[in-house]
């Protein structure tokens, strides 16, 4: 089995991959794929840990990222659907454009 | 338990029922108020007559039988209400509800012409609701609530035409001079709870007439000596002083005769002015209490001495009186008298009697002479009257009774059987043989004042109608319709109670003689059996013998004085004015009691008023106004400190955050790349601290 550190730094790749991705694109159905892309990386070293501690017969790591899954399903559900009202509001998915919340 | 106690609340009820539907009537309905009135009496009349037909036949105390129920709880102390059933009550309930009857009935023709008679009725029957709830209440708050119902009844019917103002005035009169004696009597009940726990009467045993409170309250010495009992006992007689027209308390009852004439015959004759008499009878335990050290029950004493002070000095002020309505005001007062003085000396059952029968035909004597203004288009100075026998001859027979009963005619008038119990009672008391000589007195007065009266309304010709009848009374004379307006008889609403309470007063002769005493027996709660003996007593007989030559005397100078030659003109000099001038004026002005209190205690008043009225402009005023300044001041520094201080304070505060929260806007980019940004700066931030903590 591969060390710990494996794990680890295509967990930390995943997640600046993410981010970047997060942070650079203008559409926002991107951006959302770079969020999903940085929760991914969160479970990865959800899943790492549980492996590598000192107790993996007690499952506590494999329940969390389950959950993590399942609130990732939802939360990607709930913002497709405002991207899409975003999007019939305003006709663009591009969120440099959206900028009525401004103080 | 009997039907008739659970259900004896609905004699007072239904009354009260009747008074309530037809004072919220949309619009007023004669027949149907009349109808409601009488109808309601009339039930409670037959529920009377099986109340008094449970108690027949029972002797001593257990003929006595009580309904107690809680009221409400005051924390632990529960107030009980309750009434009683007893011959007292039966009797007084029987009374009232047949008088009452035949009164509602005389007022449907005597108020005929009245545009309030839908109110009359109203008011009529809210007072015979509280009057019975005052006979039957075992409960001496209760019957206190009823007391000052009757009060206020009474009140509102002596001020029924409030647009005279003598009827007005009348009616203050008659509620204040009441309620000073009511004072006395709520201290009385406030006293009377102090010292027993109660104000229920009867409570198997733990009642404030029963045998253990009784004992308590004689036993408790106060202020010089007297027995508390005595102290409670005097200051409830006080309450029964004001609501009976007992010296000195008695001036508001002749004035309350502005009210109609059916409320004079049934609230200020036969009903509401007993109820003084009524109560001394009920709290009687209490009344004849003797407290150790004095031979006799000093409540009881007080009792008979104002009892026979007023019956003389009532019949006194009669005799020169020339109202139709004040004469038999201050035969009222005078009867009154004679109750509470057969209170104090001979008991329950000689008081009552004298109640009962006086009832009946004080009750007639005014309806007749309700009849008789009625006649007279509304005239009541027997001066003006004359010679209405012609005119009115059921009147005057029905009157005649009435008068004789009311003198004490022997024999087939139930008032001279009465009165005379009173007087034998007076005989054989033992401290004074004064009120005796008080009572024979009144009796003489009282057939002569009654004769004076009689002569001056029914014999002679008519003196009203003439030219020398004054105006001052509305009625415009035309001359040559005099016969228009000659009396006339009354119809027949109105003289069949006449009869009828006429025949009640023959007939209640039969269970009040000596040969048979039932009446004043059954008071008592005893029995009663024919005892021929009793009325041949030698002691019996003289007093009657003694009685007869008293009324005969009276009538006798009252024919001789006033019905030998009959006045001729209205304005002509009374004959006893002529022969004794003093006293007659004396007794015309009432023996000035009304002056004396105008200048005495009304005028004290009066300037305590003024006095208060200077203190509260000059004195309180000022002192208000002071504040008034002061605060106005207070303000005006206040206000300044705000505009000056606070507000410039307040004002550059709001510039200070206004300026802040623009300088915070400005992060709110709207742009969620920016706030992407910001977090995964501060991600970074905090992964470069957490790294360099954790390599320490």
């Amino acid at each position: 089995m591969s060390p710990l550190w494996c794990y680890l730094t295509v967990s930390a790749l995943l997640f600046c991959i993410g981010l970047a991705g997060a942070l650079t694109r203008r559409n926002a159905i991107m951006v959302l794929i770079g969020i999903e892309l940085m929760l991914n990386a969160a479970n990865l070293n959800f899943i790492a840990f549980w492996r590598f501690s000192e107790h993996p017969e007690t499952q506590t790591g494999l329940m969390f990222a389950l959950f993590s899954i399942a609130i990732a399903a939802a939360e990607a559900a709930v913002g497709l659907a405002l991207i899409i009202t975003i999007y019939r509001h305003f006709k663009t998915a591009n969120v440099d454009k959206v900028e009525d919340l401004k103080g | 338990m009997s039907w008739i106690l659970k259900n004896l609340w609905l004699i007072p009820v239904l009354p009260l029922l009747a008074a309530g539907i037809s004072a919220l009537l949309k619009r007023p309905n004669r027949s149907l108020s009349a109808g409601l009135a009488i109808g309601a009496l009339g039930t409670s009349f037959l529920l009377s007559l099986a109340a008094f037909a449970q108690t027949l036949g029972k002797h001593g105390a257990a003929a006595r039988q009580v309904h107690n129920f809680d009221w409400f709880a005051l924390g632990d102390t529960v107030v009980r209400l309750g009434w009683v059933l007893d011959p007292l009550t039966a009797a007084m309930v029987v009374m009232i509800t047949f008088v009452g009857s035949l009164i509602f009935i005389f007022s449907v023709g005597y108020m005929s012409h009245d545009e309030n008679f839908t109110r009359f009725f109203c008011f009529l029957s809210l007072f015979a609701a509280a009057m019975l709830g005052l006979i039957i209440a075992n409960n001496l708050l209760l019957l206190f609530m009823c007391w000052e119902l009757v009060g206020l009844a009474s009140y509102l019917l002596i001020g029924f035409w409030f647009h005279k103002p003598s009827a007005a005035a009348a009616a203050k009169k008659a509620f204040i001079t009441t309620r000073i004696g009511d004072v006395f009597f709520f201290l009385g009940i406030v006293w009377l709870y102090s010292e027993t726990g109660t104000l229920l009467f009867y409570d198997a045993g733990r009642g404030c007439l029963e045998q253990d409170a009784l004992a308590k309250m004689v036993a408790h010495s106060t202020i010089g000596g007297l027995a508390a009992s005595s102290a409670i006992g005097l200051l409830l007689f006080a309450g029964a002083v004001g609501k009976s027209g007992q010296l000195p308390l008695h001036v508001w009852l002749p004035d309350a005769m502005e009210g109609p004439t059916p409320v004079s015959a049934l609230i200020h004759a036969a009903t509401m002015v007993a109820a003084g008499v009524f109560l001394v009878a009920r709290v009687y335990p209490l009344m004849e209490l003797q407290q150790a050290g004095v031979s006799q029950p000093i409540p009881l004493t007080a009792v008979t001495w104002i009892g026979a002070l007023t019956a003389v000095f009532a019949a006194f002020v009669a005799v020169a009186q020339t109202d139709i309505k004040r004469i038999l005001a201050y035969s009222t007062v005078s009867q009154l008298g004679y109750m509470f003085m057969g209170l104090g000396i001979g008991g329950v059952g000689v008081g009552m009697f004298h109640l009962l029968t006086h009832a009946f035909f004080k009750a007639l004597l005014f309806l007749g002479s309700g009849s008789i203004i009625h006649g007279c288009h509304e005239e009541q100075d027997i001066r003006r009257m004359g010679g209405i026998r012609k005119f009115m001859p059921t009147t005057f027979a029905t009157y005649a009774i009435g008068m004789m009963a009311l003198s004490g005619v022997p024999l087939v008038f139930c008032g001279f059987w009465s009165k005379d119990e009173i007087l034998n009672a007076a005989w054989l008391y033992q401290p004074s043989k004064i009120p005796f000589f008080l009572g024979l007195g009144g009796a003489f007065l009282t057939a002569f004042y009654m004769t004076r009266q009689m002569c001056f309304v029914f014999a002679g010709k008519y003196r009203g109608g003439h030219e020398t009848a004054h105006d001052d009374h509305g009625h415009s004379h035309s001359h040559g319709d005099a016969h228009a307006h000659d009396p006339h008889e009354s119809p027949a609403v109105m003289t069949l109670p006449l009869q009828i309470l006429a025949a009640c007063t023959v007939l209640l002769t039969l269970v009040s003689t000596p040969l048979w005493p039932w009446l004043p027996h059954y008071l008592n709660g005893e029995s009663a059996h024919l005892d021929p003996g009793h009325l041949f007593n030698a002691g019996t007989l003289t007093l009657l013998l003694v009685s007869a030559v008293v009324v005969a005397t009276g009538i006798g100078l009252g024919w001789w004085f006033y019905g030998l030659l009959p006045a001729e003109k209205p304005d002509e000099k009374d004959p006893l004015e002529q022969q004794f001038p003093e006293q007659f004026a004396w007794s015309r002005g009432k023996f000035f009691f009304d002056e004396l209190y105008a200048a005495t205690f009304v005028r004290w008043n009066a300037r305590l008023g003024l006095l208060c009225n200077d203190l509260d402009r000059r004195v309180l005023d000022l002192l208000v106004s002071i504040v008034g300044w002061a605060t106005n001041g207070c303000a005006h520094i206040a206000k300044l400190f705000d505009e000056l201080v606070v507000n410039k304070l307040f004002d550059a505060g709001c510039t200070e955050v206004r300026r802040g929260a623009e300088a915070a806007s400005e992060l709110q980019g709207g742009q969620i790349h920016q706030y992407l940004r910001s977090i995964g700066v501060a991600l970074i931030l905090f992964v470069f601290i957490l790294a360099v903590g954790c390599n320490k």
